[in-house]
């Protein structure tokens, strides 16, 4: 290739790299925002500060759900077609049981399951006593499945909203496999207090108080269930009592439109609810028919409040107090806000990092690519004489190169990464010592300089690019099965091997030939 | 006119002082073995093992058996401390058991019994990583499947690529994925999968006489074992960091190797009446001075890396620095000895001669 050729695309690389890798550099960046790329190196989070957690989503439990509402609702459509079913109930999380007690209906009943639930699988019934059928059903494979993606969906997208709604500049939310939703949060402080508004299932409902129930008793009537309920009272400990409430809730937290902290006129902190047009109607309804009596607020499964209802409430309007702590309150109202988590959520992995740690981090590994990158230069400098400098720009040229790369594919800069430079920084030089020492061999079996840089760059070219292939080879693996910074390892070191084979064989190629055709007897220094 | 501390006419014979080296090998990994399998073990971290970190810094120096003391509480079971960095001021506490850990409740609990035993030294939680068993399953196996395909790609292209048998590669491929489909159909864990391959892998090179490929992943296979042993001995602990310095050793490894192979092809074709000794080590002298300098300035860097790289990288930087040591001497003593060992000279004039259209110096490569 002509001389011209190699050093407009050598010229072409350079400027490309300065454009892609100034926005980057602190300060100056910022400055040149207007005429520059806007792609910038990204900082991981082990670097910037922040909260990494693996959120692994209980979609067994969506099912269960599920079934058990399916069962509510075949009870329901088999009872408008005078059909009686008795006792859905789920087994084992996977199966739903329940009783014909006439037989006689079971051709009516199985046209039904046909015609209205095709997502059932309905074995064979069994008879009990009395010419009672017993069944047992379970989802096709399909709606399991649907109901799994639908339910992973849905929390992903209820965490995205609490995620907003909490402020958090720059998360990064994605599913990953196995049911398991990855959260990045950069730069929070409070890492318990996100832990707490992203995990909360926030499943709200209001349940009527059944007083006449003692909630002790190991056997309530049915219909009844005992739910704790939580007393804290201001400078004292949690504790827990036992309330029992009507089992089927009269609302839920799906009719809420709106929810909102607020103060009362002690300056205690509570939440207040909206209801959307049907919630609003049934809580109309609920409290007009049920005045005098007390109304559970359950939160999880945890009852917050029961207040008295002394009137019927219209306009749609209720609070929960609870002895809330003013950032308390104001979650609850995001998470109320932003819908409930279709199945519970856990939290599989945390990792945090705190800010201070981070920029020790930032500044210990920016001092040893310094050490190490002065060593590296100062050294082949030293060895190679003239040639050596040429490395070195070499060496620089293939930095700039790979914060360009990193710049221009908004890549994310880890510790791991920062050592990834480091390391190219020694290894980026391979590909020169092995040009210039074969050049060294080609002028000792006596060639002119120029034979001598042409067949030292041939032929140290295919070692180079073998040798490097192996360890391209082993980044992509690693960009293939590592996690966060791992990656930002692989990318550096992968874009460093990259761009150390282009200066190295490519670049300098230009800049030896013509040296060696003008350097006059003395030969070139190398 | 530069300097050149390495002759460019050495002639050591490194094949003479083989023995030496054989030994020196066999006594590291017999002390690896030793100490992985009765000694320290091999520390897993908690990216694999599942566990608990947390990263503390107080604002004055404490004493470590103070610091030991004010934690042992009911709500931190099975804590264990220790020293982080230089003053007495950072430390990471661990606990193993994370079958039960939650986040918020071990933050609490370290933040009140350190606020409650040194009230006049605010300590600041620095870092906290909580894995769970799950995950830490499933990174143990991302990591065994990135060393399965590391080893199977390597060898597939060093057979391709060094003795222009594609074909051989393939099979060995092919080999590779039946064999662990149907080793891994017996619901065998992932790290047997790996060290089943490995012997598919070794087996099919010997069988098919891919020598170059063998003497390749044998010294990949020498590189990680010793390292690992010493890892073991160190009591390093081997978390993701560690996993990507022993794949980056993996690649600087056969870079190493490959850099000499080359040389040995190229005199295999210009001088084929010399013996295959002769040959290796005539390569080797050709190449010592690149191999110094590159491992040179290599080690310089990741020697910066730890020392002055903080913490969190220092068991990186040693791994790395481990393998660059071993690495370069595996490349002449474990590779070339290999195929030293499997074929004489003929077997490799042949198969250079045959190919040699291919190949020649300037041919090929980015030119």
């Amino acid at each position: 290739m002509g001389l011209l050729w190699r050093l407009s695309i050598a010229i072409m690389v350079f400027v490309l790299s300065l454009v892609y890798a100034l926005p980057s550099v602190p300060y100056l960046g910022t400055a040149l925002e207007r005429v520059l790329p806007s792609s910038k190196i990204n900082l991981g989070l082990d670097l910037k500060g922040g909260i990494h957690l693996t959120l692994g989503v209980d979609v067994a439990k969506a099912v269960s759900n599920s079934l058990a509402l399916t069962g509510q609702d075949l009870r329901r459509v088999a009872e408008d077609e005078k059909i009686v079913v008795l006792r859905p109930r789920v087994v084992g999380g996977t199966a739903l049981e329940f009783v014909l007690p006439r037989a006689e209906n079971e051709p009516k009943f199985r046209e039904l399951l046909a015609r209205q639930f095709p997502q059932l699988n309905v074995g064979e019934p069994q008879a009990g006593e009395a010419g009672q059928l017993r069944y047992v059903a379970h989802f096709t494979a399909a709606e399991v499945k649907r109901i799994e993606d639908l339910s992973l969906d849905q929390a992903l997208r209820t965490i995205r909203n609490r995620i907003d709604q909490f402020g958090v500049a720059e998360p990064d939310i994605r599913k990953q496999a196995g049911n398991r939703i990855q959260v990045q949060l950069p730069g929070i402080s409070d890492p318990r207090r996100a832990v707490q508004v992203i995990g909360q299932t926030a499943h709200l409902e209001f349940h009527l108080v059944r007083e006449d129930v003692d909630p002790g008793k190991a056997v309530l009537p049915p219909g009844v269930i005992a739910l704790p309920m939580l007393e804290k009272n201001p400078g004292q400990q949690q504790k827990e009592t036992l309330i029992a409430v009507e089992k089927d809730a009269m609302l839920t937290g799906e009719d809420v439109s709106d929810a909102r902290p607020a103060f009362d006129n002690m300056n205690q902190s509570y939440v207040t609810l909206n209801f959307n047009a049907r919630g609003a109607r049934i809580f109309e309804r609920v409290t007009g028919e049920n005045v005098g009596r007390r109304m559970a607020i359950v939160l999880d499964g945890k009852v917050y409040s029961a207040p008295s209802i002394r009137e019927r409430i219209g306009g749609g309007r209720a609070s929960i107090s609870g002895s809330f702590t003013t950032a308390e309150s104001q979650d609850l109202a995001i998470v109320l806000r932003a819908g409930s988590l279709p199945a519970p959520v856990s939290v599989l992995e945390e990792r945090t990092v705190g800010p201070s740690l981070g920029q020790e981090a930032i500044d210990s590994g920016i001092r040893a690519a310094m050490v190490g990158a002065v060593g590296v230069v100062l050294f082949i400098g030293v060895y190679y004489g003239l040639s050596g400098l040429i490395a070195d720009v070499m060496l620089c040229f293939t930095m700039l190169i790979v914060m360009a790369g990193m710049g221009a594919f908004g890549a994310t800069l880890t510790l791991p990464g920062i050592a990834g430079i480091v390391l190219t920084i020694g290894m980026a030089v391979d590909a020169n010592v092995l040009i210039y020492e074969r050049i060294r061999e080609e002028i000792r079996l006596g060639l002119t300089p120029l034979a001598a840089v042409r067949a030292g760059f041939d032929r140290a070219a295919i070692s180079i690019t073998d040798s490097n292939l192996t360890s391209i080879i082993v980044t992509v693996i690693l960009y293939q099965f590592g996690t966060g910074p791992i990656r930002g390892f692989a990318v550096t070191l992968g874009l460093g091997i990259v761009a150390s084979m282009f200066t190295a064989i490519f670049v300098s190629r230009a800049i030896f030939e013509e040296w060696a055709r003008h350097c006059g007897p003395k030969g070139i220094s190398i | 006119m530069g300097f050149a501390f390495i002759r460019h006419d050495t002639k050591f014979d490194f094949i003479g002082l083989r023995h030496w080296a054989y030994g020196i090998s066999a006594l590291l990994i017999l002390v690896g073995i030793i100490s992985t399998m009765w000694g320290n073990g091999l520390k897993m971290g908690i990216d694999f093992a599942g566990g608990v970190i947390v990263q503390i810094q107080f604002q004055q120096p404490v004493k470590d058996e103070a610091l030991k003391k004010s934690l042992e509480v009911p709500a931190l079971p099975g804590i264990t401390t220790q020293k982080f960095g230089d003053g007495d001021r950072d430390y990471l506490l661990r606990f193993s058991n994370s079958e039960n850990s939650d986040a918020t409740q071990v933050r609490t609990a370290v933040v009140d019994s350190l606020a409650a035993a040194f009230p006049d030294n605010k300590a600041e939680i620095q870092r906290l990583e909580v894995v769970g068993p799950k995950v830490g399953a499933d990174l143990t196996n991302k990591a065994l499947s990135a060393l399965f395909y590391a080893v199977l790609l390597i060898a597939v292209y060093i057979s391709g690529r060094f003795e222009q048998r594609w074909m051989a590669g393939a099979a060995m491929a092919a080999a590779l994925w039946g064999g662990t489909y149907l080793v891994g159909l017996t619901g065998l864990g992932m790290g047997w999968l790996v060290l089943i391959s490995l012997a598919i892998t070794l087996v099919v090179c010997f069988v098919l006489r891919l020598n170059f490929a063998l003497g390749a992943v044998v010294g990949l296979l020498h590189d990680v074992g010793i390292t690992l042993g010493l890892l073991s001995l160190m009591k390093v602990e081997v978390d993701l960091n560690v996993m990507a310095a022993l794949l980056t050793l993996v690649g600087y490894s056969l870079n190493d190797t490959i850099i000499v192979y080359d040389r040995l092809r190229e005199n295999l074709r210009a001088t084929p009446e010399l013996s295959m000794a002769e040959l290796i080590n005539r390569s080797v002298n050709q190449t010592l001075s690149r191999t110094i300098l590159t491992s040179g300035t290599t080690f310089l860097a990741t020697l910066s890396l730890f020392l002055v790289g903080g913490g969190v990288i220092h068991d990186f930087a040693l791994t790395v620095l481990i393998g660059v040591v071993v690495g370069t001497l595996s490349s002449i003593y474990v590779s070339s000895a290999v195929l030293l060992a499997l074929g004489d000279t003929d077997f490799y004039v042949a198969l250079v001669q045959q190919k040699g259209k291919y190949e020649r110096p300037g041919e090929h490569g980015v030119v």
